[in-house]
């Protein structure tokens, strides 16, 4: 039972990376419909920026201030640059473009900062937690920063009138341009707001796995699995999905026989899709009703 | 949390390819056909071996344009299949002796099964959530062939190596000139069958399901069994394309077959134009050169040439390789009536 | 009097189809005229070629200036509000969200305040309902709130799509109504597009007829309304 406790535990510790790829994940989901393979490329480049900010001595806030404000405007800038000219195109297009966005960040960030493994610094600390072994100060600190996350979207989208405008966007876009709302640049301004949140979650990442051109791909995945498995329409799911998934890993490895490293990821995945089956909208999403 | 549902009145995420559209005339397909015949008479071996695999991709972009472009269901799960049928004719022929002419029906019966058993409990999953699903099947793959207990037949991590084929009957040709005529014979014999098959009733039930499932439903097609039957048939075409592979590359191994793969056959399948059979073979063309082409212009960044120079196909092309054949189709009509 | 909005040789396009075949009309200002003509004739497509939400060529003018070229968001903020077919309600999000995205373009947040008091003064029944989500009121209600919606515009034209389809005749008489009452006190130019043509001229001053993307008989709503043969021709009543 302890075993069982501790691996629950770990795997709220590390939940805690996918709860914040997946706010991410949600919120680009929520501006234009479709995941964004690209996503975690773009916040693996973000989190190097930092890096090489700090390099050139930045201190660690004003590298992550200054990271987050330049990842805000380079969502913009892809989005008004590469897929507004595919917002006409069919949806596996849009898709394409969202591969070819990976492979490009992802050579370019390889050649800038080599391959070679990074470390990169925690605000937070890496002292045991309150004394448990389980979950190291960083650990909680990633807890809480998605947690005030996750509140200041809330906020956003229910008190703020342009969270209300995104929403609208989001929902009836034809509806939306008919109150007066410019549904394209909203959809500029989620891509903006999704890789803000993309490079917070990858410069609390980072800490755990090292700095490297190839650290989000893992991440990336489980972040769309824990998002599908909260429910695409709510942040709040998508940060319970986030814990689900840290959570299932860690018991996977623990309990299943046999289950080598490699393994984990699909057997992850394959829980995810019979949960899935039986909630088809997610735990906490929306259930969407398809007319004819 | 809301309590109330969102309504969606959803257009199809995967657009339809106009009827006429659907297939190149018969003096364009003539004049293919007489190039795959004739062209590797006069090219050095190692270009034979290319067109081999350039048919064999084409194949493997074949079955999923049936699957995504004709029954609408999203697949990033091929490779698996593709491994699957390599393994199976690997494995029929280095452990029982199998000819290896037949090992293609042999696997494409086997992966007919796979596909159709993944396909049924995906029933339930569509667009997003379907696509997560081959994703890991895709990613299972590999480390599924890497485990200890199917090393016996599958050589684990190392693989297995596979003999290449002498031409039959003392023909004077080459290995690989052979293999070639070999696979263009199949690669035909399934190009039609695909075609007929999107024509025939079957495949407007696809259609029917891939535009509208709700209506269709409602109108009497069994939804269920044309989507499993779409899945096994796309499986099936795979696991022969798989097949193919192995026999030309000569050698099997787990980390052939990885997620990479599964994507590249994507990318054809969108290059090529989605649903439009010709246009596999340029899509297969599209994911076997042009990765050379960029690390050629940029050893360093050819993740980001290759990129590039996708980013410039779907700019210039967003509905694929069909869009150029629909303006040449209206460029002969107006040359034709003048 | 100049007209308020001025169309001409309108023609438009749903792909390869043309559904408008060079329409001319004009609406004055302060006037409630309607749009009737049988299924398909190109009623809702006039509404959207307004404001341009289906392709199209030709002349549209609203106040002197020219809407074509513009977006539909800013065809809009020029003070046309459009009730869509089917009412377009942010089903999900509150009768009071709902309001607030009416006024979404303006800056005037205690004018907005005192609008949504306004709207809940005209229809009770949203009051009663503002914190409910949309999508859980009647076919009546949502047609109240998306009329409300337009209403916090502060639009000087107001086009309204079939606002009576499937409603019961009672609810449509008092959308009618209030209409009117619209129409008279807050000095809103009317466009209502009907299939319920009876109804419809006895609200209206102006009425059109339209049929194949054409305007085939104009004129004031009494006297269409009186002509038997218009009415068999054309309104089938």
């Amino acid at each position: 039972m302890e075993l069982f406790t501790n691996q629950v535990l770990a795997g709220i510790a590390t939940g805690a990376i996918y709860a914040c790829m997946a706010l991410a994940v949600v919120m680009i989901y929520q501006a234009i419909d479709h995941l964004n393979f690209a996503q975690g490329e773009m916040a693996m480049f973000s989190t190097f920026t930092a890096w090489q900010l700090m390099q050139w001595g930045v201190p660690y806030w004003g590298a992550f201030v200054l990271t987050v404000a330049f990842s805000f405007a380079g969502g913009i800038i892809i989005e008004r640059l590469l897929f507004k000219p595919l917002a006409k195109a069919p949806i596996l297009t849009n898709v394409a473009g969202f591969i070819a966005l990976f492979a490009i960040i992802n050579s370019v960030a390889g050649l800038i900062w080599d391959f070679t493994i990074k470390q990169f610094p925690t605000p937070f600390g890496s002292s045991p937690f309150l004394g448990s072994q389980l979950i190291s100060t960083h650990q909680a600190g990633m807890i809480g920063v998605t947690v005030v996350l996750l509140i200041l979207l809330f906020i956003f989208f229910r008190f703020t009138r342009i969270g209300l405008a995104m929403r609208a966007a989001a929902s009836l876009p034809e509806s939306a341009r008919l109150v007066g709302i410019n549904t394209s640049w909203m959809i500029a301004l989620g891509w903006g707001m999704a890789a803000a949140i993309g490079s917070i979650a990858g410069m609390l990442i980072a800490p755990v796995v090292f700095l490297e051109p190839n650290m989000m791909g893992g991440v990336l995945i489980y972040g769309f699995a824990a998002a599908v498995l909260g429910g695409l329409t709510s942040p709040f799911g998508a940060v319970i999905g986030g814990f689900l998934v840290g959570i299932f890993e860690n018991l996977a490895g623990t309990y299943i026989p046999g289950i080598g490293n490699e393994l984990k990821l699909p057997i992850a995945l394959a829980l995810i899709i019979v949960v899935l089956v039986v909630k088809p909208s997610g735990l906490f999403g929306r259930p969407i009703v398809k007319r004819v | 949390m809301s309590t109330v549902q969102e309504v969606v009145t959803e257009a199809p995420a995967v657009e339809a390819v106009p009827k006429k559209a659907m297939t190149l005339g018969y003096g364009t397909s003539l004049v293919v056909l007489a190039l795959l015949i004739v062209v590797p008479l006069f090219v050095k071996n190692f270009i034979i071996f290319q067109m081999t695999m350039l048919l064999i991709y084409a194949l493997a972009v074949l079955a999923l344009n049936i699957l995504t472009g004709g029954s609408g269901q999203f697949s990033l799960g091929q490779s698996a299949f593709y491994a699957v049928g390599a393994y199976t004719s690997a494995i029929l022929m280095e452990h029982a002796n199998i000819n290896y002419a037949l090992t293609l029906p042999l696997s494409g019966i086997v992966c007919f099964g796979f596909g159709y058993l993944f396909g049924k409990p995906a029933l339930r999953l569509s667009g997003v959530y379907l696509a997560l699903a081959t994703f890991a099947l895709a990613t299972a793959m590999p480390q599924l062939l890497k485990l200890n207990v199917f090393e016996p037949w599958t050589g684990g991590v190392q693989g297995l190596v596979v003999t290449k084929p002498d031409a039959p009957f003392g023909l004077p040709m080459s290995q690989d000139m052979w293999l070639y005529y070999f696979t263009l014979a199949v690669s035909i014999a399934i190009y039609i069958f695909s075609v007929n098959l999107l024509r025939s009733r079957s495949g407007r039930a696809f259609m029917a399901i891939r535009d509208n499932e709700i209506a269709a439903s409602a109108m009497g097609v069994d939804v269920a069994m044309y989507k499993t039957l779409a899945f096994g048939v796309s499986a099936g075409i795979t696991g022969v394309a798989g097949a193919l592979g192995a026999i030309a590359v000569q050698f099997v191994a787990p980390d052939s077959y990885t997620i990479t793969l599964a994507i590249s056959l994507f990318l054809g399948m969108v290059v090529g134009g989605v649903g439009w059979l010709p246009g596999s073979i340029v899509g297969s063309a599209f994911i076997i050169f042009v990765p050379n082409i960029a690390e050629g212009i940029s050893k360093g960044l050819s993740g980001a040439v290759f990129g590039v120079l996708l980013f410039l196909v779907i700019f210039l092309l967003p509905h694929g390789a069909r869009q150029i054949a629909v303006v040449a189709q209206s460029l002969i009509g107006k040359l034709k009536k003048s | 009097m100049t007209a308020m909005l001025n169309v001409k040789d309108l023609r438009a396009y749903y792909g390869q189809v043309q559904a408008l075949h060079g329409l001319e009309f004009g609406l004055n200002e302060g006037s409630l005229t309607t749009l009737l003509g049988a299924n398909g004739a190109g009623k809702t497509t006039t509404l959207r070629a307004i404001c341009n939400m289906v392709r199209s060529t030709g002349s549209i003018e609203f106040e002197g200036a020219p809407l074509t070229g513009r977006s539909t968001e800013n065809i809009v903020r020029l003070g046309i509000a459009h009730v869509p077919q089917g009412r377009g309600t942010f089903t999900t999000m509150t009768v009071e969200e709902n309001l607030q995205l009416g006024a979404i373009t303006r800056k005037d947040s205690a004018g907005i305040v005192s609008d949504i008091e306004r709207m809940y003064d005209h229809f009770p029944v949203l009051k009663q309902r503002h914190t409910q989500q949309a999508g859980t009121l009647s076919g009546g209600e949502q047609q109240m709130l998306a009329v409300a919606r337009a209403l916090m515009l502060r639009p000087r034209l107001m086009l309204l799509d079939e606002p009576s389809f499937g409603l019961a005749p009672l609810i449509v008489r008092d959308l009618f109504r209030i209409l009117g009452k619209i129409n008279r006190e807050d000095k809103v130019t009317i466009l209502v597009v009907e299939q319920n043509a009876q109804l419809a001229l006895e609200l209206a001053d102006q009425a059109y007829v339209i049929e194949t993307g054409r305007i085939v008989m104009s004129g004031n709503a009494n006297d269409i309304a009186n002509n038997e043969d218009v009415r068999k021709s054309y309104l089938g009543y």
